[in-house]
């Protein structure tokens, strides 16, 4: 089976996101980087595929020459090949990400299509909620959002189905989509591994092609950045270990849970 | 013209159809216009008339032997043949999973941009509209583009609340839906949990990398089972293995809202704390005062939770035996 998942680079922040002076970024200077969550479960979803039925994983993302640190990550934990759309950020509109991602989709299917494509079903960051469906759209191909179980029938290529589950409230709903088709997948699907050894050492050896893009920007455009406002409450200290549970106890009393 | 894209259930609006609406009054305030509401799947008049009391003018509704169960590429054929039927200014919902998913759809049927999750939204010449990036951290000002505005407004960016409340227009709409549109139909339903889940838990006892290990968590398991109520996470302990993602809180897990959240040994990472922020109270237990936990809490006790949590279920048991 030919997988792809399109993955996004985002900072990882602490106890508070803070923005650059212009308003235009999160500011990342102290912060570390990371995949975003919904996405690394899309490729540990993508690598036990292909450990049951065969075939190999592709990453493909669009951002700065820096997003290729998450495409060895990918790499690392079982990914065959990492792919970049260079474009200096990740910070594009979704119409000109969803192009520029169907533009480089588009180039690696020469030979074969890929039978399933996986996208995150939110960005971390961003939180567009469409640039997996703009794409599934644009290559003409049936895609489902919020999935969190994937089952493939047959050896996974080729003609045959998809089996995916999306969590509703107090349980599940069950669509079954035909191949090849998009699935945009959520934290939960399954437990992402860490890197092994051998998979760190293929990271480092893996050759990370760059792609080009002609995309446009699209109509939504940012104008700035900012931090909701914050209710600050003090904090009553009820005291200091065991000595405190009394305390506790008359609070829940008072708030009619106990 | 504002067309709200409405979310119901049976034949009652859902509080997430409710928000859209309200949040469409004010929208079309602003514009100047009437609004209208689609009914995706049902004409039941009791949801008409519940859509006139939000503020609908016209309730469009679309019915189809196909459209009695959600399929994303069947909801939005019938939002852009309404679009392209009725040319609305403007088209609506409510930023739930199925409210961004359709407009998604529809906007790249129509290739349009479509702004998810707004809290407030300013027509113009040019629209601007502010909205929620990181699951609720982090707000976005932008500006937008469009022959046609598609927006969701995020979940309780407003609270549902009925307007003038006249008997409005029902017009059935006749839809088309090709074979394309039907390989995302739903195929089966499957229910699950009963009783107390983790959104709807009046107390919730939050745990995270301070309690351990996995074993660690039986004496929050304890103290919730005592308070009639659901343990939690932090996506630390998730990652960790300790405890199944359905129990995770935050940004990529659950929004919880009890009358008392219980957070033991989290730091109170901004992810954990969008999702367990519309607690009505929140009581911190962590070794470290200076915890973003605790620093934002209610109350806290500063110790070691293996200690303070054995306390409180003493406590609790000594005071229902007596
Ligand atoms: C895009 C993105 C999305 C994310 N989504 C989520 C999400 O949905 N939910 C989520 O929770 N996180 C999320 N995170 C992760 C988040 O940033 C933090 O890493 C995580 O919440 C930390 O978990 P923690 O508080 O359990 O661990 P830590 O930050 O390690 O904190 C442990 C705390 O325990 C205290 N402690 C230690 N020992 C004891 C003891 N014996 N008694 C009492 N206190 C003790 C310490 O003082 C410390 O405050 C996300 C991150 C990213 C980048
Ligand atoms: N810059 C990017 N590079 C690769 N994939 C992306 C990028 N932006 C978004 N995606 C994918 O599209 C999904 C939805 O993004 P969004 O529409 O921003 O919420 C993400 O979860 C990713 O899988």
């Amino acid at each position: 089976m030919r997988i792809l998942c399109c993955v996004k680079r985002v900072p990882a922040p602490g106890a508070k996101i803070n923005v650059t002076d212009d308003g235009m970024a999160v500011d990342a200077a102290h912060l570390g980087f990371t995949t975003s969550p919904h996405e690394e479960c899309a490729v540990e979803g993508a690598v036990q595929l292909v450990e049951q039925h065969g075939g190999e994983v592709t990453v493909l993302t669009l951002g700065s020459g820096e997003a290729s640190e998450q495409l060895r990550y990918a790499v690392s934990v079982g990914a065959a090949h990492g792919v970049l759309v260079d474009v200096g950020s990740s910070d594009w509109d979704p119409q000109r990400t969803a192009a520029a991602l169907t533009e480089a989709i588009v180039a690696l299917e020469q030979e074969q299509p890929f039978d399933l494509i996986l996208f995150g079903n939110e960005s971390a960051d961003s939180g567009g909620f469409q640039v997996g469906i703009r794409v599934a759209r644009a290559l003409g191909r049936p895609v489902v959002q919020g999935i969190k179980g994937i089952e493939v029938s047959g050896d996974g290529s080729a003609a045959g189905t998809v089996t995916a589950r999306r969590e509703i409230d107090g349980g599940f709903e069950v669509y079954e989509l035909p191949r090849p088709c998009v699935l945009g997948v959520k934290e939960g699907l399954n437990l992402p591994r860490y890197p092994t050894m051998k998979g760190r050492l293929a990271s480092k050896k893996v050759e990370i092609p760059e792609v080009a893009t002609s995309a446009v920007a699209g109509g939504q455009q940012r104008v700035k950045l900012h931090r909701p406002e914050e209710t600050v409450s003090e904090t009553v200290i009820l005291g200091h270990g065991p000595e405190a549970a009394p305390a506790v106890v008359d609070v829940l009393a008072e708030l009619g849970v106990l | 013209m504002l067309l709200v894209i409405l979310d119901h259930q049976g034949d009652a609006l859902t509080e997430a159809g409710r928000e859209a609406l309200t949040f469409g009054r004010t929208l079309a305030g602003r514009m100047g216009v009437d609004v209208e509401a689609a009914v995706i799947g049902s004409d039941a008049s009791a949801l008409i008339s519940e859509a006139g009391q939000y503020g609908a003018a016209t309730v469009h509704t679309a019915t189809h032997e196909l459209l009695t169960d959600y399929g994303p590429d069947a909801h939005s054929s019938v939002v852009e043949q309404m679009i392209r039927e009725l040319e609305p200014d403007a088209v609506l919902a409510c930023g739930t999973e199925r409210g961004n998913e359709v407009m998604a759809h529809v906007a790249a049927r129509l290739d349009a941009p479509f702004v998810a999750n707004c809290v407030d939204v300013t027509p113009g010449d040019s629209w601007t509209m502010t909205r929620v990036q990181w699951g609720g951290s982090l707000l976005e000002d932008c500006a937008l583009d469009a022959d046609v505005a598609l927006l969701t407004c995020g979940l309780h960016a407003v609270v549902a609340e009925p307007g003038d409340g006249q008997e409005p227009d029902a017009e059935s709409f006749d839809v088309a839906l090709t074979d394309a549109d039907l390989v995302t139909l739903v195929r089966q339903r499957v229910v699950m949990e009963a009783g107390v889940t983790l959104p709807t838990a009046p107390v919730v006892c939050g745990g995270g990398r301070g309690v351990g290990s996995a074993e660690g968590f039986s004496q929050l398991e304890e103290l919730a089972t005592l308070l009639g109520g659901r343990v939690g996470c932090s996506r630390a302990v998730t990652n960790l293995g300790w405890r199944p993602h359905s129990d995770q809180v935050g940004q990529t897990g659950t929004r919880i809202a009890p009358e008392i959240y219980i957070a033991s040994g989290i730091s109170g990472a901004i992810q954990h704390w969008v999702g367990a922020m519309a607690s009505k109270h929140i009581l911190a237990i962590n070794t470290d005062a200076e915890a973003n936990m605790v620093v934002k809490a209610d109350w806290a006790v500063i110790g070691d939770l293996h200690e303070v949590i054995p306390a409180i279920i003493a406590e609790v048991s000594a005071r229902r035996g007596s």
